[in-house]
């Protein structure tokens, strides 16, 4: 068990970009299939959160991918999570239109906490790896923000409702 | 998961194991800390009322203390599942472990979301397997080697 939060390796670096991949495809799976259950009763502003919401995914998995690749692992194929997205969703999908909304905040709080917890684990090692740290860092750094900003958007759909 | 909640994981199995109070080296060993290290977070816990600590006895996770390491061993699983069912990671156990620290319980709700787990989770994660019972051998392959 390790009690510290610190990434110690280029394996467990490698590990947690895994999942922060797997994070990014389980949102893009959910809001596009959201996007296609519940289509008809989105407004605007929903539907372009969604679409928006599937692209950002997309881009940060992209960015992601980058590193993970850098470090000589694999990443985790969209279609893979997809087919599990899909083989569960039956059991958690949002009931309602408020419930469609609330999923996807918490998607966007979801993601913005496992990048801020990364960020810091690897802020608190002093280990170095084969990528530069630097590098990581800001582009953890760059998609948490961008995740932040999403906890915004949503936010701002649910007041005006 | 914080420190809190891994030391209060770590409780639970020992008094699971040990059928009774988990005596403090025990638990100690568990989370590879030293005695003095777990003696005092023994006493934070038990200034928040979620463990009681009897002399020469060990110590006891109070109604509260159960309930939130049965959330922390729940989203334990929720790792070690998806480990070795989405990644096919065949260390799954050691790699939890290391991993556990910095998964938040927000990520492994997510993570939840694409695995299928027993409902009588977590009564059958074995703490002497530090495995849930039904998560079965996975293939000897892990996209991160």
């Amino acid at each position: 068990m390790s009690l510290g939060r610190r990434v110690a390796s280029d394996h467990q670096l490698a590990r947690l970009l895994q999942i922060g991949v797997v994070l990014e495809e389980v949102v893009e799976a959910r809001s596009t299939r959201h996007h296609r259950e519940m289509s008809e009763a989105f407004d605007r502003d929903t539907a372009t959160l969604l679409r928006e919401a599937a692209s950002e995914s997309a881009d940060h998995r992209e960015r992601l991918e980058e590193l993970i690749d850098d470090l000589d692992a694999e990443s985790v194929s969209y279609d893979e999570i997809e087919t599990l997205v899909e083989a569960q969703y039956g059991k958690t999908k949002p009931e309602d239109f408020d419930g469609v909304l609330y999923d996807q905040l918490c998607n966007e709080e979801t993601a913005y906490k496992f990048y801020d917890d990364l960020v810091a684990a690897i802020e608190g090692s002093d280990s170095t790896f084969s990528v530069d740290r630097d590098r990581v860092l800001d582009t953890l750094r760059g998609i948490r923000e961008e995740e932040a900003e999403g906890v915004e958007e949503v936010t701002a759909i649910m007041e005006r409702r | 998961m914080n420190t809190a909640d891994q030391y209060l994981k770590a409780i639970y199995l020992v008094q699971e194991t040990e059928d009774g109070p988990a005596a403090t080296g025990s638990v100690a060993d568990a989370l590879d800390v030293s005695p003095a290290s777990a003696n005092e977070m023994i006493g934070k816990l038990e200034g928040r009322g979620l463990a009681e600590h009897e002399k020469y006895k060990g110590v006891s996770l109070t109604d509260d203390g159960i309930v939130r390491a049965r959330e922390a061993l729940s989203d334990y699983c929720i790792i070690e599942r998806f480990l070795a069912n989405v990644l096919e990671v065949e260390e799954f156990r050691a790699e939890a472990r290391s991993l556990e620290a910095v998964i938040d319980d927000t990520v492994a709700e997510r993570l939840d979301t694409i695995i299928d787990r027993s409902p009588e989770c977590p009564d059958c994660f074995d703490a002497e397997t530090d495995a849930c019972e039904y998560l079965a051998e996975v293939e000897p392959e892990s996209p991160a080697d």
